[in-house]
């Protein structure tokens, strides 16, 4: 039962969001007024190269089989998905002729490192003490929490972290400005090299710590409220249960249940929060490369960039949904 | 209730007061650009580089231009690009919440389909390759139209589920058997409804809208020329602003976009408590 009624529709779904987006993501640039074949060899040109005609000829034909632009664009589209099948997302325009999985092997490690870490980090700070605070709803540092979380709540990832770097970087210069490690080390598993790459990590990952546990705080805080007000919970004070035993056991729990889903509803907006910090921060991860690639106009890129996201978010939510009756054994698809 | 006594509600809430002080400082700002001595968009009108003084409030910039009268047109300009995206996107918000939840069946859940998708896929690399496409005719009214193309989908699921409950009430079905037709239903019996929630959500949407406007700006993708919140800091960005230490031209739009966010924060989270009649209890009938 479980499989037909759930699983089945799930994964159709799945697949469908995937097809989808992945589609879009191949028609978008097609309809740019600016061809890229033509763009590389006057950017060729504009270095002083002299090129003969029957070069530039060939070389036309080169780059537009390297860019998979021949032929209709049905052709080309299923040569996209034949491609992208085999992880190969073509060449980059303006880093020629480097591949662009290549460009994203190297940059991807720190963005996951950066966004699994401090995704873990705010749900799991934001949810408990959002938990407490709203169990606690009339201690003064509950509504002190809650009266900071309202001015931080509202402020977009850009200016958040923008406001951190100034304060803490030039400010009072407790934080290196930018980077991911200092500039002419090799990565290497020393402790020192580590110590460097958490230093460089700190502000932005305490800027998406911050700004995701503040808005985690106040659902969870929310909820939690709403649970007090449950039958359940009277009775159990009534029955002189310990309270740290309602409020973790009882309340907190019961509130941590609808914020899974939550978590999986915003990963996609989490996603684009830590690009967007990245640049702030010019960290070495997707997005400073799609910042990058923006300001070079290499769609190539950013095409492999969106594709691969839209396949990563998608999945993870699709586990999350799949592992969610593990956490609720309410669940059973029946 | 009547407008006043709503009014009157609303503004025992301190957050509301305080929002709706700060908004009105803002417009005040905003329309004060239409007294201007200078074109914002002209280059060098004034010296470069001076630091605040009588005669330039906020000092001038590296661009040679007022910081002050720039920036009364960045928050109008910034306004009416949320203002364009908040309106355009509350309409299709309306219009699938409606259709989804009055029509229900395939029509439902091919449009909830769609919203789920824009709700998981990253978003953002889609505005950003859309916004890539239409880079040359980039200006606040296609801005406005392009990010209120992806701001609706959240929205549209919350008007759809207030629809549902609506259609099961009792005084849908005497309507529509006493002969009332769908849009007269539609129009004059759950609109008044469907309206407080729209324009709820309208001001979250514009505070996503001037946010997304500012990234977007960041990374280069708007027009330039054009003064808002998002260019301007941008153009002191690219200036090394904050290598040079000039926090009046740096902190200017930063500063005002700060208020803002909150403003419009703060407003919405004191009209939705209004309209969520349990908290308004404690709220109103405490006292």
């Amino acid at each position: 039962m479980f499989v037909k009624r759930y699983l089945i529709p799930r994964l159709l779904q799945y697949f469908l969001v995937i097809f989808l987006g992945i589609t879009i993501v191949f028609f978008i640039p097609r309809f740019a007024p600016t061809n890229p074949v033509q763009r590389t060899i006057s950017e060729i040109r504009s270095r002083g190269t002299y090129l003969n005609p029957a070069d530039v000829e060939q070389m036309v034909a080169d780059l537009t089989r390297l860019y998979g632009l021949e032929g209709s664009w049905g052709e080309q589209y299923i040569e996209f998905w034949r491609k992208l099948f085999k992880g190969d997302f073509g060449i980059s325009f303006f880093q020629f002729p480097t591949p662009v999985i290549e460009l994203i092997k190297t940059a991807l490690p720190w963005t996951v490192g950066l966004l699994f870490t401090t995704t873990v980090l705010s749900w799991v700070i934001g949810n408990i003490i959002g938990g407490i605070a709203g169990y606690r709803n009339n201690r003064l540092w509950s509504r002190i929490l809650d009266g900071v979380v309202m001015f931080i709540r509202p402020l977009p990832y850009y200016i958040f972290a923008l406001g951190l770097l100034i304060l803490l970087a030039y400010v009072f210069r407790l934080f290196p400005i930018s980077g991911g490690a200092s500039i002419g080390r090799l990565p290497s598993f020393t402790l020192s090299y580590i110590l460097d790459v958490l230093k460089h990590a700190f502000l932005p990952a305490l800027s998406l710590v911050v700004l995701g546990a503040a808005s985690w705080f106040q659902a969870s805080k929310l909820i939690v409220q709403n649970v007090n007000a449950e039958d359940f919970v009277q009775y159990a004070q009534l029955g002189g249960i310990k309270e740290r035993k309602i409020m973790f056991k009882y309340v907190i729990r019961n509130a941590m249940l609808p914020q899974i889903t939550n978590l999986a509803l915003s990963l996609g907006q989490i996603l684009s929060g830590a690009l967007i910090t990245e640049i702030v921060f010019s960290y070495p991860g997707l997005g400073n490369l799609l910042f990058s690639a923006i300001n070079t106009g290499d769609y190539n890129l950013i095409m492999g960039i969106t594709a691969l996201s839209i396949v990563a978010i998608t999945t993870l939510v699709l586990m999350i949904d799949l592992l969610y009756p593990l956490f609720d054994p309410r669940i059973k698809y029946k | 209730m009547s407008t006043p006594q709503i009014a009157k509600d609303l503004f025992r809430d301190y957050r509301f007061l305080l929002a709706f002080i700060v908004l009105c400082f803002l417009l005040f700002l905003a329309v004060l650009s239409f007294f201007s001595p200078s074109d914002p968009t002209l280059w060098f009108s004034v010296p470069r580089d001076l630091p605040p003084s009588r005669q330039y409030i906020l000092g001038t910039n590296s661009k040679g231009q007022d910081i002050f009268w720039q920036a009364t047109f960045a928050i109008r300009n910034s306004l009416i690009i949320s203002v364009i995206a908040g309106v355009i996107s509350r309409i299709i918000a309306v219009l699938i919440g409606l259709i989804s939840g009055y029509r229900g069946g395939t029509t439902d859940r091919v449009l909830m389909f769609i919203s789920d998708g824009f709700l998981v896929i990253p978003l953002f690399l889609i505005i950003v390759m859309l916004a890539m496409l239409i880079r040359d005719m980039m200006n606040i009214l296609t801005l406005g139209i392009l990010l209120a193309c992806f701001g609706w989908a959240w929205d549209a699921r919350v008007i759809r589920s207030q629809v549902l409950s609506l259609r099961e009430r009792e005084f849908t079905r005497t309507a529509l058997l006493s002969g009332t037709g769908v849009v007269k239903l539609v129009i004059k019996e759950y609109l008044p409804y469907i309206t407080p929630l729209a324009f709820s959500t309208l001001i979250n949407n514009m505070s996503w809208a001037i946010g997304l406007e500012i990234t977007l700006s960041i990374v280069g993708l708007t027009n330039m020329d054009i003064p808002t919140l998002g260019t301007m800091l941008k153009w002191a960005m690219s200036y090394q602003a904050l290598l040079l230490g000039r926090w009046n031209w740096l902190l200017t739009p930063v500063v005002l976009s700060v208020l803002l966010f909150i403003a419009l924060y703060w407003l919405s989270v004191s009209i939705s408590e209004y309209l969520d009649p349990r908290t308004r209890v404690q709220r109103v009938g405490g006292e």
